[in-house]
């Protein structure tokens, strides 16, 4: 049931990417999703997909497999694409009913499914190149000049870490509990959808429940050890940058200032290429691309 | 309602390099009214097979034919067999969930479609039989002692009338009071209401006690198939399979090794007993 959720799930290989320090990564992530929104012209993320596809063929995970997780999000750009196309004011294509089709309209969709995808990849490619453990550790380190401000940082830094480790249990206990429910005849794989709905909550409620004593036990347990918060507790694998991260500081650095260099420059640039291709077919889609 | 596997197998893990085959062509008949004791080590895929036995997994190959019907043909209704095979997992307090104990019991009639009447009679029946007061079936589940929240749960299996019934180490985390109350119960239900039954068990001692007939899993595959007394003639297989002897069997060893001459095939107390009293007088 819940076992086609690959976004999001640590996918092991030995590759510089994963080997690289969470921080650059999370770092890194976080910028280029920035950039992303912030320069929103075909140009700027004809430089982010180079970028991306560079760490895909680095970090050594199966194309196929990282797509794989994109499909719970097809939906969304389906319906990103759709609105777009069908809803943008602009030079009318054709219209139907309440609908009009737009050269603009296509072209927003086009720029938002780019958008999405790269997103989408880039934000996947940092779990499942990250055990949940080092990102924790990671997003601890980076937040840690918060505590000045008297954020808890370690203490949710330790929750999100316990949520991420409790996923697999739970659904593997959510299984547990379907099979049992249906063998007492709930009809989870039913066609209607009442049937369906009805069948939720003898699976819910036991799932709470069991969510609930888990909790118990394990804070029962962390303190039987000794935990008690984040006051002078030390690291097994404490954080180090290596060369290879501040390499990838600076890689990330020449990203962003080239990204920024093509984003204030991009209508002189646009217009001197459409100048350049001018009168020929790749000078006519160039000028929709650009305008 | 003879239940029959065959050749029955199921692969776990779609990726090709972590397959492992946790049921492997296992072919075996059941005949009505029989108490199977099913003993295995841990991970021997003993929970698998009776999954596969109440039609809630799909195998890879074989099938499982109930009244000699493949339940697992395309045009077979699944649902039509939640009557028939009840099963009872490991921790079955677990899947409690409703307000009341009653109303929980209910759960597994309602769904099969039966009147008010039917439902509320099957569960007053269900609850007696595994001993819950009367006083607490309008109490929540969850605030019932262990052993009591496990009664509860199996009074929701039996309340849907099974002829087969399925025991997923129904006495595990229990103490040897409630250990013999839940297996006594299963015993009933096998001598007195003609239940067709399949118990999982970690203990020798238990199965050698009540069952007729003990299928022993290892490795995926049926390895012994026969009565308690043969299987455990085979002490040195079942310990190469990391099973061991009932206790009083092991007493008994040991007893003779030491110079009685004792016969070493009791595996209940009771034969044991005999059996040292005949030595001795």
């Amino acid at each position: 049931m819940f076992k086609d959720v690959t976004l999001g799930q640590y996918y092991q290989a030995d590759s510089v990417i994963h080997r690289l320090d969470p921080r650059v990564k999370l770092a890194g992530t976080f910028l280029y999703m920035i950039s992303l929104f912030v320069f929103n012209n075909i140009i700027c993320y004809l430089v982010s997909a180079i970028l991306l596809t560079a760490v895909i063929i680095l970090c050594k995970i199966p194309v196929g497999y990282m797509l794989k997780g994109l499909r719970a999000v097809l939906f969304i750009m389906v319906f990103a694409v759709v609105f777009n196309v069908l809803f943008t004011e602009g030079d009318t294509l054709f219209e139907f009913w309440i609908f009009h089709v737009s050269l603009k309209g296509i072209k927003l969709a086009l720029l938002m499914v780019i958008r999405l995808f790269l997103l989408i990849v880039s934000a996947s490619i940092m779990t499942l190149t990250t055990t949940p453990n080092r990102l924790t550790d990671g997003l601890e380190m980076l937040f840690r000049p918060l505590k000045i401000f008297k954020v808890p940082v370690h203490e949710f830094a330790m929750m999100m870490s316990i949520a991420l480790r409790f996923i697999p249990i739970l659904s593997e206990e959510a299984d547990k509990i379907v099979k049992a429910q249906t063998a007492r005849g709930a009809k989870f794989d039913s066609k209607k959808l009442t049937d369906r709905v009805k069948s939720l909550i003898p699976l819910i409620v036991p799932l709470f429940i069991s969510a609930f004593r888990r909790a118990a036990d394990l804070a029962l347990a962390m303190e039987a050890r000794g935990y008690h918060g984040g006051d002078g507790r030390t690291k097994l694998y404490p954080l180090k940058y290596a060369a290879r991260d501040y390499v990838s500081y600076i890689v990330l650095l020449l990203y962003i200032l080239v990204i920024v260099f093509l984003g204030i420059t991009f209508s002189k640039l646009a217009q001197v290429l459409i100048l350049y291709f001018a009168n020929t077919d790749f000078g006519n889609v160039l000028t929709w691309l650009f305008n | 309602m003879p239940i029959t596997a065959d050749h029955l197998t199921y692969v776990y893990g779609g990726n090709k390099k972590l397959k492992t085959t946790a049921v492997d062509d296992i072919s075996v008949s059941i005949d009505d009214g029989q108490f199977i004791g099913l003993i295995g080590h841990t991970g021997s895929g003993k929970t698998t097979f009776l999954q596969l036995l109440a039609g809630l997994i799909k195998p890879e190959s074989g099938t499982v034919l109930i009244d000699g019907e493949d339940i697992f043909a395309k045009n077979f209704d699944l649902h039509s067999i939640r009557g028939k095979v009840g099963i009872v997992f490991q921790y079955p307090e677990h899947q409690l969930f409703e307000e009341t104990v009653f109303k929980d019991v209910c759960y597994g009639p309602k769904n099969l479609g039966l009147s008010r009447e039917e439902i509320e009679s099957r569960a007053n029946e269900a609850l007696r039989l595994v001993g819950i007061d009367e006083a607490i079936f309008s109490q929540s589940p969850f605030e019932l002692s262990g052993g009591q929240k496990r009664r509860v749960a199996i009074a929701g299996v039996i309340s849907m009338k099974p002829k087969i019934l399925i025991l997923d180490e129904p006495t595990a985390g229990l103490d040897p009071a409630g250990r013999k109350e839940i297996l006594g119960l299963v015993s009933d239900l096998c001598r007195e209401q003609k239940m067709t039954i399949i118990l999982v068990s970690h203990s020798m001692d238990d199965v050698a006690e009540y069952a007729d007939r003990i299928l022993v899993i290892n490795d995926g595959k049926l390895a012994i198939d026969a009565t308690p007394r043969e299987v455990f003639n085979h002490k040195e297989e079942l310990e190469s399979f990391g099973l061991s002897l009932p206790q009083v069997t092991k007493a008994m060893v040991r007893l003779k090794e030491s110079g009685i001459p004792v016969n070493t095939d009791a595996i209940t107390v009771d034969e044991a007993l005999n059996e040292i009293l005949r030595v001795i007088k």
